[in-house]
């Protein structure tokens, strides 16, 4: 079927054909199965993942785990769909559901685990976790005091991409506090130059890159306890701290000096928000490690003298040490077939997390992939972040919130903030109003 | 590249086998029940024509449509009731007051342009030589989804501050005749009526297509002698051809409405229901799906069937006329 | 129809002078055109101009790249599509076939029955059919999922079984089938209905049953109608996502073209993608 199954096979029938003839040790040459001893051989075995990840991203992941495939003999089959967030409950629900599903929102995982198709995680798994993650990451992957999912993928949202090239061209340094960062929005104001470049279209989830800066500001401004108190909404979008970072962010990222067309923000889609920097037609975005893919779809090269990179968003208030905004996927079963176990072990394990991030294009929050495993220099800027024990660290807030705020009034509020002038007075009540009952 | 062609070969010989299967079972119905006779004749056939229909719609539709109704009693998850807190959250939330402006204007508007627009050009088609090829560039647009669709005319409303070059077609066009381009999906409410004839664009070529096929089937006897009679161009067409399509015309702005209901995926490509464009379809999607909102959904859903009732009524009436009159 | 004299010219004749009449169609026909134009120009620009440069001037200042369709149509490493699109293509025709003749036959049956075989209520039934237009296909996804999967049950008798089709073809075929009968009565019963009385008399008279009239009349007679619906029907089916997405997966053994293009939209740029799923159609409808 797969020319590249059929050279894996030729070339698997030739090798076999001289282990047999000589010793068997040439065979073990091509695949090192050891970090796999642990496994127990189950060919002809099949699990489904169900994921949003697309390609490229798929075909990483397959070679990251063609190791295990071929030492165990279970085939992974993943499949991705940027409709995963809406087909997934309907498959659990209608009984079609995979056998494991890499979740981004914390928060769709509790609404699985009401359906009772979710499977607890494993002692195996749970053994892993308590192993490579730290406490908070595991608490995402808990429902009602249950262990459910193992973290998977991390995204590192405090990071604002920039390009080398032209901020060496123009003399520009990068800056290493807030207010250093604003100074130098304005010295690239008064050479006519855009700063700050922003989009927050997105189809049906046009909105959350103002999700994000908003996030980013509350947790630099106030730490952890506030952050928490505002995702578990005791601290309402209305508490005069939530809208003073909101106020930041409006004389951030809607001052025209620095972002141009305040408005065309709100229809402009994340993907070609950025596209501009390389070209220096903007000067700064901020958006999450993922970005430089998209940038890098144009051919540019990423990279710290590159045509775009990204520096730490730096922290506005000095009793917030290393404020840094992330997000992650959870490994969510809805089987505990043997040979799904496995695989869920196997992709909490480092070794999993470590081939992976050798491919490039990755982070784990997994303690037990070595920093000099990474090869892409965002990357490893972001796991610096992430690993740093001083971090102050918030989960991506609107996955977090009910998907009615998360997913829902956040979205189109913000939008509405940014793209009709809308007050915060009026955001912050519409928002509050929405939030569910119960 | 051999499993390829083997696994082909197997999916296709599971669409023959499947269609041959259908036909060979309809067939043996047919035979074995087209030997009763007399009394039980006429209920054995009505069963064997509408039995399929009505099993498959049992299923299909009905049983969801009432498993919507209750739910929309229900709380998110569906599993306590709640009375008509759904309903009322609509009442109360200003955002839904401009989704059911914006509702009833793509109900008024799109089928009404589609079918005009198609019914104009049915009839011109029939005066021009070489028909064929303009009629297959207009019906074209039917072939692309709708999400599609909205991406090609990302090309057209792509706006671009003042100064730059601008890569939209129709913000170079205003510029191009001297005016200032605007950040059209921004104005309101000049955006629904640009998401409007994205699907006016899709779907005008099928009731040009049906109107096209209806008109031609207009026998020329009864033309000629109104012809004779006197009559000529807007009068015969108002008198003679127009009441002889009517069905057909209805059938094209019915399906309109419908389609003009249902439709969400072209506001939510190029807005997200952002910027008061907003309509009830986008809404109870986004509820259901992404808020994991049963109960509003669900509510959203049945005052969608509401609005559908009064040209239910209509077509009800009409035919019933109809009937009456043959 | 034999008895019929079809018009041989337009009986809206002098209503529109054929000169204005070709001036306004072809105007309209440019018009119509001109977004797939975009699209298709689009396509074949390089990633970065395509934000940079409109497309009319690249028409006229070509630096065309077939690279994005190489890709797609031939496979590139990338694990899912090392057969290219093909695999996709396939799924696609077998998805959409069954998924066209199975209802128009079911619903030009019913439309039949509803017309011709006139009984108490059916005026009812087909209003209600009618209105059954109006429910949304979302939210008849999970019940009927539910049904595929596990049967209904009423207490511990089975009424009907757990027919273990979801993920399969037959999975897409059933609620495409399901989901086409409202529209597709609808019409076919307009259509029908207007066939002339007489046609149906005299072959009741001559003995024929009602399925003897179905297949010798009705059917032969009604192939105008049902080609429209057929076209409507396959383009609804080939564009679908949701329903394929929902009742199989989205795996190269039965994933439709539409939905691996959905999910190339961010390798390959959108109009790329897209210009792809067209193609086959402007062939099939000409």
């Amino acid at each position: 079927m797969k020319r590249k199954a059929l050279a894996a096979l030729v070339g698997a029938a030739a090798l076999s054909l001289v282990a047999s003839l000589v010793t068997t040790t040439s065979a073990s040459a091509a695949v090192n199965c050891d970090p796999y001893s642990g496994y127990k051989m189950m060919k002809g075995k099949t699990v489904t993942i169900f994921t949003s990840i697309l390609e490229p991203e798929l075909t990483t992941l397959n070679t990251a785990m063609s190791d295990f495939q071929a030492c165990t003999g279970i085939k992974i089959k993943i499949e991705g769909s940027n409709q995963f967030e809406a087909l997934l409950p309907v498959r659990v629900k209608g009984g079609n559901a995979p056998d494991l599903a890499w979740i981004p929102q914390p928060g769709l995982l509790a609404k699985l685990v009401e359906t009772g198709k979710v499977v607890p995680a494993p002692a195996s798994v749970v053994k892993n976790v308590d192993k490579y993650w730290s406490k908070s990451w595991k608490a995402y992957g808990t429902v009602k005091g249950k262990f459910y999912a193992a973290p998977f993928g991390s995204n590192m949202k405090s990071l604002v991409w920039y390009s080398p090239k032209q901020f060496a061209k123009n003399g520009y340094k990068v800056p290493s506090t807030f207010p250093e960062m604003l100074a130098l929005a304005d010295s690239m104001a008064a050479k006519g130059q855009i700063a700050f470049c922003g989009g927050l279209g997105s189809g049906g989830a046009t909105g959350w890159p103002a999700t994000d800066w908003v996030e980013q500001v509350v947790l630099r401004d106030h730490g952890s306890a506030v952050y928490n108190g505002w995702v578990d909404h005791s601290i309402k979008f209305s508490d005069p701290r939530i809208v003073s970072s909101m106020e930041k962010v409006a004389s951030w990222m809607q001052n025209p000096k620095w972002v141009g067309n305040v408005k065309g923000i709100a229809t402009t889609s994340f993907q070609d928000a950025g596209k501009g920097i390389p070209d220096g037609k903007c000067m700064m975005l901020q958006q999450a490690s993922f970005y430089g893919n998209i940038i890098a779809e144009s051919g540019a090269s990423i990279s710290p003298t590159g045509d775009a990179f990204a520096f730490y968003l730096p922290a506005t208030n000095s009793k917030v040490t290393v404020p840094v905004v992330g997000g992650g996927e959870f490994t969510t079963a809805f089987s505990k077939r043997p040979e799904v176990v496995a695989v869920q072990t196997y992709l909490s394990s480092a070794t999993f997390a470590t081939s992976r991030v050798q491919l490039d294009n990755w982070i784990s929050a997994n303690s037990g992939v070595p920093l000099a495993a990474y090869k892409n220099p965002v990357d490893k800027l972001s796991a610096t972040y992430l690993a740093n024990p001083k971090s102050t660290f918030g989960f991506d807030a609107s996955d977090l919130m009910p998907a009615a705020v998360g997913a829902g009034s956040m979205w189109r509020e913000f939008t509405a903030w940014f793209g009709e002038g809308k007050s915060i007075a009026d955001v912050v009540k519409a928002i509050d109003a929405s939030w569910p009952k119960s | 590249m051999s499993e390829f062609v083997s696994t082909t070969i197997t999916k296709f010989t599971s669409v023959f086998s499947a269609i041959a299967f259908f036909f060979i079972v309809l067939g043996i119905l047919f035979a074995l029940a087209g030997r009763a006779n007399g009394k039980k004749a006429r209920p054995i056939a009505l069963v064997i024509f509408l039995a399929p229909s009505l099993v498959l719609l049992l299923a299909g539709l009905i049983i969801p449509g009432i498993r919507t109704i209750l739910f929309s009693f229900m709380n998110p998850d569906s599993n306590d009731w709640v009375g008509f807190d759904n309903y009322t959250w609509m009442l109360e939330d200003p955002n839904v007051k401009t989704i059911m402006v914006n509702t009833i204007l793509w109900i008024l508007v799109v089928p009404i342009f589609t079918a005009a627009l198609g019914l104009l050009l049915a009839i011109m088609l029939d005066r021009i030589k070489h028909e064929s090829i303009p009629k297959s560039l207009l019906f074209m647009p039917m072939a692309i989804s709708f999400v599609g669709a909205s991406i090609i005319f990302k090309f057209v409303y792509e706006f671009r501050d003042p100064g730059e070059v601008q890569i939209g077609l129709l913000s170079a066009i205003v510029e191009f005749l001297g005016g200032t381009p605007k950040d059209w999906m921004l104005s309101k409410p000049l955006n629904t009526f640009l998401l409007m004839i994205i699907y006016v664009w899709t779907q005008m070529g099928f009731g040009m297509v049906i109107l096209s096929a209806a008109i031609k089937a207009v026998p020329a006897d009864i033309v000629e002698a109104s012809a004779l009679d006197g009559a000529h161009g807007w009068r015969l067409f108002r008198n003679i051809t127009f009441p002889m399509i009517k069905g057909t015309f209805i059938v094209v702005l019915a399906t309109g409405v419908v389609g003009a209901l249902k439709v969400f995926d072209i506001v939510r490509t190029m807005t997200g229901g952002n910027f008061s464009t907003n309509v009830l379809a986008n809404e109870m999607y986004s509820q259901v799906f992404v808020q994991f909102d049963q109960g509003k959904g669900s509510a959203l859903a049945v005052i969608l069937f509401l609005l559908l009732t009064p040209i239910l009524i209509y077509n009800i009436r009409s035919l019933r006329m109809e009937r009456s009159h043959s | 129809m034999s008895n019929l004299k079809i018009a041989s010219h337009n009986p809206g004749r002098k209503l529109f002078s054929s000169k204005i009449a070709t001036v306004v169609v072809w105007v309209t026909t440019v018009i119509w055109t001109i977004p797939t134009l975009g699209l298709f120009v689009t396509s074949f620009k390089a990633d970065k101009e395509i934000l940079n440069e409109p497309w009319w001037v690249s028409l006229f200042n070509p630096n065309f790249t077939l690279s994005s369709y190489k890709g797609v149509f031939f496979g590139d490493s990338s694990e899912s599509l090392s057969n290219g699109v093909l695999p996709y293509f396939i799924n696609s025709i077998v998805i959409t076939l069954p998924a066209t003749v199975f209802p128009i036959v079911i619903a030009t049956m019913a439309a039949y029955a509803l017309a011709w075989i006139r009984f108490r209520g059916s005026d009812f039934i087909f209003f209600f059919i009618f209105a059954l237009q109006i429910v949304p296909l979302q939210m008849a996804l999970i019940p009927l999922l539910l049904l595929f999967t596990g049967g209904a049950h009423i207490g511990s008798v089975t009424i009907f079984p757990a027919l273990g089709i979801a993920g399969d073809f037959a999975g897409i075929w059933l609620p495409h089938t399901m989901f086409a009968l409202p529209l597709a009565i609808y019409l076919l019963h307009n259509f029908i209905a207007s066939l002339p009385r007489d046609l149906m008399e005299a072959a009741h008279v001559d003995g024929a049953n009602h399925f003897k009239v179905f297949r010798m009349i009705v059917l032969p007679l009604s192939i105008p109608g049902i080609a429209a619906i057929a076209i409507f029907q396959f383009m609804w089916v080939w564009n679908d996502l949701l329903v394929a997405l929902t009742f199989a997966s989205g795996t190269e053994e039965v994933a439709p073209i539409n939905s691996k293009l959905a999910s190339l939209v961010g390798q390959y740029g959108s109009g790329k993608a897209l210009f792809i799923t067209q193609r086959p159609l402007k062939v099939i409808h000409q």
